[in-house]
C-alpha cells in the first residue's frame, strides 16, 4: 500500500507543484538537513553532551566563536557546565524529532482504528467513542498533556522517572491528538459504508476489517496525511513547551525545550547563547514543517487546483 | 428549541462530571491527605481519626459525589502546600490571569483584523504574501519562545520593560487590578503580547477568508459600481458581514487562552493562577491542581455551550439532531 500510495502521489501533481513553491522546496531542504544533521551527531557533534567526563569548567560559559573569547571548537559556545551548545542542540533536537514523530504515529494509529471502527460499526461503540473525544476535546490540549505528564511521573518510582520521560510524553501529546483523526476517519467511513461497492464486497463476504483498510481508509488519506503533517510541528512545539515547564526530558538527557529552560535561568546574566540557539532551532524546525503543511493542504486541495 | 436547549446543558454537564472523575481519580490515586495535612508527631489514633472526619473510610462512589458536590459549592479543599482554602488561592489569583486574557484578546483584535483585511484585498501582492508567510511563522513560534525573546530584547538589551512579576496592584474589593498604575501597564506590555501573537495569527486568517469571500458577492460587486469608495466598501460593508465568525472565535479560543496563559506566567513570572497550577504540579498539590483542572474545563465547556447555543438561536437547521453542532470541537491551539 505504501508503494502504491508513493506512486499515486507522484502522479497527483504533487512534484509539480513542489517545484513551483519555493517556500516548500527551502523547508523541505531545510527539515532534511536538520534530520540529517541531528541524526549524525554522535559523528559530527565536537563534544558528547551527555558524557558528563567530557564537560570542562574551564570551558564554560564561552561565547560563540564570532566573539572575543569564543574559541574552537565551540561554534555556538558552552553554557555554565562547559557544555558545547551546539553539540548540546544536534543531540537535543533528535530527542524532539523522535518524540515528536512517535508521538504522531501513536495518535495515528489509535486514531484511525478507532475511527474506523466508529464509523462502520456505528450503534454503541460509535457513541461511546464519541463521547469520550469530546470530553477530549472539551478540554485544552496542553492542560491535557501536563496532567498526563505529571500524573505519570508521580506514579513512577524516582529511578524511572527520567529514564522513562521520553515515552511518556508521546502518550501525553498523543492522548488528545487521536480525536482529530478518528472524526475523520469517521466521517468518511459513514459515508462510504453505504456506497455500492462497499456492499458489494460485503456480499462476497470479505472481511470487515480488510473492508475498512483496504476499501474505506485510501479515500480519507488526503486530509489525513495534512493533518499528520501540521500535527508533527504541533507535536514538537508540545514537547517542547512541556518540557520548558519542568515535566518533560530531564536536564541530563535535554530535548531542545529543556535547553531552553535552561538557558532561561541565565537570561538576565549575559549569557544570550544558551537560551537563544536552541529557540531559534526550535522555531526552524516548526517553520518548516508547518510550511511544508500549508503547502501540502493547498496542493491537495481539489478546489484550489 | 428547549430540547436543544436541555440536551445541550445535559451534554455540557455529563462533560463536566467527566472532568470532575478524571480530578477525582488524580486526587485519590496520588498523595495521602492525612500525612500531608498532620505534622510528624500526630500519633496514629490522631491520624485514623482525621482519616475518619474527612471521609476517607467512605465507598468510592460516596467519596466521587461528595468530591462533585463540594465543587458544585465551591469547596476544593485545601492545598497540602501553604495549607489555605484552594478556592481563596484561586480567587486571589484570577484577576491576574483574567486582565492578562482580556488585553491579549483585544491586542489580537485590533492587530489581526486588519492585517485580515489588508491580506484579503490586496491579495497576491508582496504586502499579501509577506503577511500570509508572516502568519505561518507566527504559528511556528513556541509562545514561551517569544516571551523569551520578548524579554532578551526589550528587557535585557533595551531596558524598557520589566521582565518579570505584575507591577503595582490597586485593590477594588477583592479584584487587584494593575490596570491603573504605570507599573503595572508597563508589566502587562511583554506578557500579552507574547499570548496574543498566535491568536492574532488565527484571527488574522480567519478574517482573509471570511473576506476573501465577502468580496465575491454581488453586494459588494454592487457598492463598488455605485462608485462607493474602495475604502469603505472593503473596511465598513465587507467588514462588517465578517465579524460574526471573529467573534465566534474570539469567544471559544478564550478558554484556550487562559490555559496557554499558563506558559505566558512561567515565562514572565506573572502571579495568575497558570503559574499556581504550575508550581502545584512541581509540588504535587493535588486540591490546587484539581480545582484549577476543573475551573478551567468549566470556561471552556461553558462558552462552547454559549457558542452552540447562540448559533441554535441564529441558524434553525443547527436545532436538528441531523446535524451535530458544527461549531464544537475548534482548533485546539498551539
Amino acid at each position: 500500500m505504501a508503494a502504491s500510495l508513493v506512486s499515486r502521489l507522484a502522479e497527483h501533481e504533487l512534484w509539480w507543484s513542489f517545484k513551483r513553491h519555493p517556500s516548500a522546496m527551502i523547508a523541505a531542504a531545510l527539515l532534511l538537513l536538520l534530520f540529517i544533521a541531528s541524526f549524525a551527531a554522535p559523528l559530527i557533534a565536537p563534544q558528547n553532551p551527555y558524557d558528563l567526563a567530557a564537560l570542562d569548567l574551564d570551558n564554560s560559559e564561552l561565547p560563540p566563536i564570532w566573539q572575543s573569547y569564543g574559541a574552537w571548537p565551540y561554534l555556538l559556545g558552552t553554557d555554565v557546565q562547559g557544555r558545547d551548545v551546539l553539540s548540546a542542540i544536534l543531540y537535543g533536537t533528535r530527542i524532539s524529532l523522535i518524540i515528536g514523530f512517535a508521538s504522531v504515529l501513536l495518535s495515528l494509529s489509535v486514531g484511525l482504528t478507532l475511527g474506523l471502527l466508529a464509523g462502520y460499526a456505528g450503534g454503541w461503540i460509535d457513541n461511546v467513542l464519541m463521547r469520550v473525544g469530546d470530553i477530549l476535546l472539551s478540554m485544552p490540549f496542553i492542560l491535557i498533556a501536563i496532567l498526563i505528564s505529571a500524573v505519570a511521573r508521580e506514579a513512577l518510582p524516582p529511578g524511572l522517572r527520567d529514564t522513562l520521560a521520553a515515552p511518556i510524553l508521546v502518550i501525553a501529546i498523543a492522548v488528545p491528538s487521536w480525536v482529530q483523526y478518528a472524526r475523520t476517519v469517521r466521517a468518511s467511513a459513514m459515508v462510504e459504508k453505504g456506497k455500492e461497492y462497499v456492499q458489494a464486497a460485503r456480499l462476497i463476504k470479505v472481511r470487515p476489517w480488510r473492508i475498512m483498510i483496504n476499501h474505506i481508509l485510501p479515500n480519507t488519506l488526503t486530509p489525513i496525511l495534512v493533518a499528520a503533517t501540521l500535527n508533527f510541528g504541533l507535536a514538537i512545539l508540545s514537547e517542547a513547551t512541556l518540557s520548558f515547564l519542568g515535566v518533560g526530558m530531564p536536564p541530563d538527557e535535554p530535548s531542545l525545550g529543556t535547553l531552553i529552560r535552561i538557558g532561561n535561568q541565565f537570561l538576565f546574566s549575559g549569557l544570550w547563547w544558551i537560551v537563544l540557539f536552541p529557540a531559534v532551532q526550535l522555531c526552524l524546525i516548526v517553520l518548516s514543517v508547518n510550511l511544508l503543511g500549508d503547502w501540502l493542504r493547498d496542493a491537495l486541495n481539489p478546489k484550489l487546483r | 428549541m428547549l430540547a436543544f436547549l436541555i440536551k445541550r446543558a445535559a451534554n455540557a454537564a455529563l462533560v463536566m462530571l467527566a472532568v470532575a472523575f478524571l480530578a477525582f481519580l488524580i486526587f485519590r490515586s496520588f498523595g495521602d491527605p492525612v500525612e500531608m495535612m498532620v505534622n510528624e508527631q500526630a500519633t496514629q489514633a490522631e491520624r485514623a481519626e482525621l482519616r475518619e472526619r474527612l471521609g476517607l473510610n467512605d465507598g468510592f462512589l460516596v467519596q466521587y459525589l461528595r468530591f462533585v458536590t463540594n465543587a458544585l459549592q465551591g469547596d476544593f479543599g485545601i492545598s497540602y502546600r501553604n495549607q489555605q482554602d484552594v478556592m481563596v488561592l484561586i480567587g486571589e489569583r484570577f484577576p491576574a490571569t483574567f486582565e492578562l486574557v482580556l488585553v491579549a484578546t483585544m491586542i489580537s483584535l485590533v492587530v489581526g483584523i486588519p492585517l485580515g483585511v489588508i491580506t484579503a484585498v490586496h491579495r497576491d501582492s508582496p504586502i499579501a504574501d509577506g503577511l500570509q508567510l508572516g502568519s505561518i511563522v507566527g504559528v511556528s513560534l513556541p509562545s514561551f519562545v517569544v516571551g523569551i525573546l520578548l524579554i532578551l530584547v526589550f528587557s535585557v538589551t533595551l531596558g524598557w520593560l520589566p521582565a518579570f512579576g505584575r507591577g503595582d496592584t490597586v485593590d477594588i474589593g477583592w479584584w487587584s487590578t494593575g490596570f491603573f498604575t504605570e507599573s503595572g501597564r508597563a508589566a502587562l506590555v511583554l506578557p500579552s503580547l507574547s499570548l496574543s501573537l498566535f491568536q492574532i495569527t488565527l484571527v488574522m486568517r480567519l478574517v482573509r477568508a471570511e473576506m476573501l469571500e465577502t468580496l465575491r458577492t454581488d453586494f459588494i460587486k454592487f457598492s463598488r459600481a455605485r462608485g462607493l469608495p474602495l475604502r469603505i466598501v472593503h473596511w465598513r460593508h465587507a467588514l462588517r458581514n465578517c465579524l460574526m465568525p471573529v467573534i465566534t472565535l474570539t469567544g471559544m479560543q478564550i478558554g484556550n487562552l487562559i490555559a496557554f496563559a499558563l506558559v505566558t506566567e512561567t515565562v514572565f513570572q506573572w502571579p495568575g493562577m497558570g503559574m499556581l497550577f504550575i508550581q502545584a504540579v512541581t509540588f504535587v498539590d493535588i486540591p490546587v491542581m484539581a480545582a484549577y483542572l476543573m475551573l478551567v474545563s468549566f470556561i471552556f465547556v461553558l462558552l462552547n455551550t454559549i457558542v452552540d447555543v447562540t448559533y441554535a438561536l441564529v441558524d434553525p437547521r443547527l436545532r436538528d439532531d441531523a446535524a451535530p453542532a458544527a461549531a464544537s470541537g475548534a482548533s485546539s491551539g498551539g
